[in-house]
């Protein structure tokens, strides 16, 4: 049940496509920077398998330049791999 | 606030983020998302339509600690699929500038006071009765908006119509969307658009009339462009006076003088009959052809009355009367190639291309604003490319509920809720539904809106209550009006959440609960209505407009018409309004469906949305067994009208050499009482300007940001210049954007408008300029 967040760049002029895009995704948290063109990334998935979904979705999106990684923390890992 | 462990890690993450961006990026700014008190970090998320236009994007509100703290789009609503534009995104900071009207204030010894809201509305209630009493029922009146919701328009039009018996209802749609209601009921004798947005995704043609779609209706546009990113055979063609973000992103842009659209329009018509383009099968099946008064005036002055009279004509007469508008006339006229006119011709004309055409102020706000709705409908019909996927034309509007509250529940002078005020069966049914003696409902119209502010000044109406709008800045010609509402002996009530220049000329101003404050529906412009929950608490004393309106009708001694409790009145307004609506035609979505959808189209007839009407296959109203019916006329038929190239009410001379454009940016609702109040919009685009083309600039000895003084024969205005900036007019044109109140551009223009409609041209007027 992993947590991270990300600071996402867009392509040059696809900062609100990027948010759509984003926004649209099952477990994503988006909150765009007013005055960047920078997208707080926050996700929240149930399993692993979600989560690989997730992180498959998040590269083949177009509007998407770079992804970089702010926080994470796996509850299972956590847990000792329970 | 209790939170969890997996909640607070959330936190952690999204601190981290924010941490990390700005560090990486100083400065970087998240808006209050991370500055509000009582912020837990957790989001709720509630669904709304934006209420920043007609284009009805469905968002969804982030709600912590009792503030909307954020806005993402919907992506379970069909109209936007999760994308908003740069107004929606910031929508909910318009809830919570500083100097955000809380209390109600009175006029006393000329000063605003405050005063507890019940005082306030005993006082707008005494003044109504007394009103009517000394100067009878015509003395007062109610102007709204197509921003006041569904529940909000019915309640006014229930009271004003319905219980005082006076027709002084109208609304600010008047001036933004009157010619698309004339033009539907000319043509097709029924409102609203046949065709819905899905007719994007079928569309290999887009022509876009006299409408900047990049920056009015920008979620639309880029719909638009995506699908011709997505299939190689779209063309996007955008036929405008000056060139702007639409033309830029246009594979062709096509510009004409003023005005003259009329002429392209028969040009293009008179191409698709030389050719024999047409598709006769439809046009023998479907279409007949009339023709109507010409020569029909401008109303400028008070007291214009006009009213057309239509009269058959054969296609004969109608093809002798296109003999005006070849190609190489017109080009004289319209400063059109020829060649692109066969060129649109040809596009409209080749049946293997499905053509959607879209317009909405260009066409509107038009002098012959009826006539242009009519001659692009023209187009469609003898090339029979309407009412099925892709092949749509298509009049959008620009505010979230001028169709929904203004069009539908008929919050203007000579419409009910169903129908007209001039038709007895419509007024029994009116009378029945609203509990009221049929005998209140009175079947003359009284003024429309230029009229009515006319009135004002006149004398003729003495009281006027204006919620949710700013006519203060919008009404063309301003100063007259302005001067009118300030004299003695006139009562202005106004209900808004910000000061305004219209708050400025109230004797009595009233807070009103904003947008997602209270529960409402707007209704879009393709027909969508769309329910929102109240999602945060109105500040202080505001109140919703709707309620308001109930407050007032209580103390006139209305309660037996205006019964409902503050727990469900909306849900039991919206059941009573679904009554005039009843049947295949027109009906509407129940209240529970509507709360549970993202917005329901109507016709809502079995559980089904009708997404393209006339059309058998879609619409459950069709009932004459062909391929299409046309029912709202009585002929079956959907109606061709010969309709000449008149010219603009005032066009530039020598004296006033320029055309004055005016118009809205993509930063800015409106007058910018709201976007002006979020930071990053108004830091966006700060002020307004005047947009010149560079060699006018030159000559004039003109940099950008210079001022120049705007004359008119009404007034003048000093404003910086931008040059080159993102639109950019022809020679002899300027542009003013209207949403910034230090510049009044209104006070310029001229208050001339269709005289079917009524709607007043913006677009036209002429000016000379001064360097300052």
């Amino acid at each position: 049940m992993p947590i991270f967040s990300y600071l996402a760049i867009p392509r040059e002029g696809a900062r609100e496509t990027l948010c759509a895009q984003l926004s649209g995704l099952d477990h994503c948290q988006v909150i765009p920077a007013d005055n960047q063109d920078v997208v707080v990334l926050v996700t929240d998935t149930p399993d692993e398998a979600c989560e690989k979904r997730l992180q498959k979705r998040l590269k083949g999106l177009g509007s998407l330049q770079s992804l970089s990684l702010a926080f994470g923390y796996d509850e299972k890992k956590e847990q000792g791999g329970q | 606030m209790a939170l969890d462990r997996r909640q607070f890690m959330k936190q952690a993450a999204v601190s981290s983020a924010l941490a990390a961006a700005g560090a990486v990026f100083p400065g970087i700014s998240f808006g209050d998302w991370n500055k509000l008190t009582n912020n837990s970090g957790i989001v709720s998320w509630q669904k709304s339509p934006c209420r920043f236009c007609g284009t009805g994007c469905g968002i969804l509100v982030g709600v912590s600690g009792g503030r909307a703290v954020a806005v993402k789009g919907d992506p379970n609503c069909s109209v936007n699929k999760g994308l908003c534009c740069m107004k929606g995104y910031h929508s909910v900071q318009s809830l919570y500038a500083k100097d955000r009207l809380t209390k109600a204030k009175v006029r006393k010894n000329g000063q605003m006071v405050e005063v507890p809201i019940q005082e306030a509305l005993d006082l707008v209630a005494s003044k109504l009765k007394q009103t009517i009493e000394s100067h009878g029922k015509d003395s007062v009146a109610i102007y709204g908006s197509g921003q006041w919701t569904i529940p909000d328009g019915y309640v006014a039009s229930k009271l004003f119509k319905g219980c005082l018996g006076t027709n002084n209802v109208e609304a600010n749609a008047r001036l933004c969307m009157a010619s698309a209601v004339t033009g539907f009921m000319t043509t097709f004798g029924i409102d609203e658009p046949m065709g819905c947005y899905e007719d994007m995704d079928h569309a290999n043609v887009f022509i876009t009339w006299g409408n900047n779609m990049a920056e009015m209706h920008p979620v639309l546009f880029s719909r638009m462009i995506a699908n011709r990113k997505r299939r190689s055979n779209v063309r996007i063609i955008d036929f405008a006076t000056r060139f702007t973000r639409t033309s830029q992103a246009a594979d062709m842009s096509i510009l004409f003088k003023p005005q003259t659209d009329l002429a392209v329009a028969n040009a293009i018509c008179y191409e698709i009959i030389r050719n024999d383009w047409v598709n006769w099968n439809f046009v023998n099946e479907h279409v007949s052809f009339h023709k109507g008064k010409t020569n029909i005036g401008y109303g400028t002055e008070d007291h214009f009355a006009f009213q057309d009279k239509g009269e058959n004509i054969s296609f004969a007469e109608y093809k002798q009367f296109l003999e005006d508008y070849t190609p190489e006339k017109v080009e004289k006229i319209s400063g059109v190639p020829a060649k692109d006119i066969k060129y649109l011709a040809a596009l409209y004309g080749d049946p293997s291309q499905k053509v959607t055409s879209f317009w909405c102020m260009g066409m509107n706000q038009h002098t012959r604003g009826t006539w242009i709705n009519n001659l692009v409908y023209n187009i469609h019909l003898l090339v029979g490319k309407i009412s099925t996927p892709g092949n749509s034309p298509f009049s959008l509007t620009g505010q979230p509920s001028a169709c929904g509250t203004v069009r539908e529940v008929g919050t203007l002078t000579h419409k009910l809720p169903h129908g007209v005020v001039m038709n007895e069966h419509d007024r029994e049914m009116a009378a029945r539904i609203w509990d009221v003696p049929v005998t209140n409902i009175d079947p003359k119209p009284t003024y429309h809106t230029v009229e009515m502010f006319r009135a004002l000044d006149r004398g003729d109406i003495r009281f006027i209550w204006i919620q949710v709008t700013n006519p203060m800045v919008t009404m063309p010609n301003l100063r007259r009006y302005r001067n009118g509402a300030q004299k003695d002996d006139r009562f202005v009530v106004v209900s808004d959440v910000y000061p305004t220049p219209t708050t400025d000329v109230a004797d009595v101003i009233l807070p009103a609960a904003m947008w997602i404050e209270q529960e409402g529906l707007f209704g879009n412009s393709e027909r969508r209505t769309q329910h929102f929950a109240q999602i945060v608490d109105p500040p202080g004393d505001a109140m919703s407009d709707t309620w308001q309106i109930i407050e007032v009708a209580r103390r006139l001694g209305f309660d037996k018409q205006f019964p409902w409790s503050e727990e469900n009145y909306i849900e039991k307004i919206w059941e009573e309004y679904r009554l005039f609506h009843a049947g295949p035609k027109h009906e509407m979505a129940p209240y529970k469906v509507l709360r549970e959808r993202s917005g329901v189209q109507w016709p809502f007839v079995n559980g089904k949305e009708t997404r393209w009407r006339f059309n058998p296959k879609h619409d459950p109203a069709c009932t004459n067994g062909k391929d299409f019916d046309f029912y709202g006329k009585k002929d079956n038929r959907a109606w061709i009208w010969a309709r000449p190239y008149e010219p603009a009410a005032e066009s530039p001379d020598d004296e006033y050499n320029f055309w004055l454009n005016t118009g809205r940016v993509i930063e800015h609702w409106h007058t910018g009482s709201m976007t002006r109040r979020i930071p990053v919009l108004h830091n966006a685009v700060p002020s307004a300007y005047v947009e010149l083309n560079p060699e006018d600039a030159a000559e004039l000895g003109v940099v950008n940001g210079e001022m120049v003084r705007i004359i008119s024969r009404r007034g003048q205005i000093i404003i910086p210049a931008q040059i080159n900036g993102r639109g950019v007019p022809p020679r002899g044109m300027v542009f003013v954007p209207f949403f910034d109140e230090s510049y009044l551009v209104n006070e310029v223009t001229l208050d001339a408008f269709c005289p079917i409609s009524k709607q007043p041209d913006y677009k036209k007027c002429a000016v000379r300029l001064e360097k300052v």
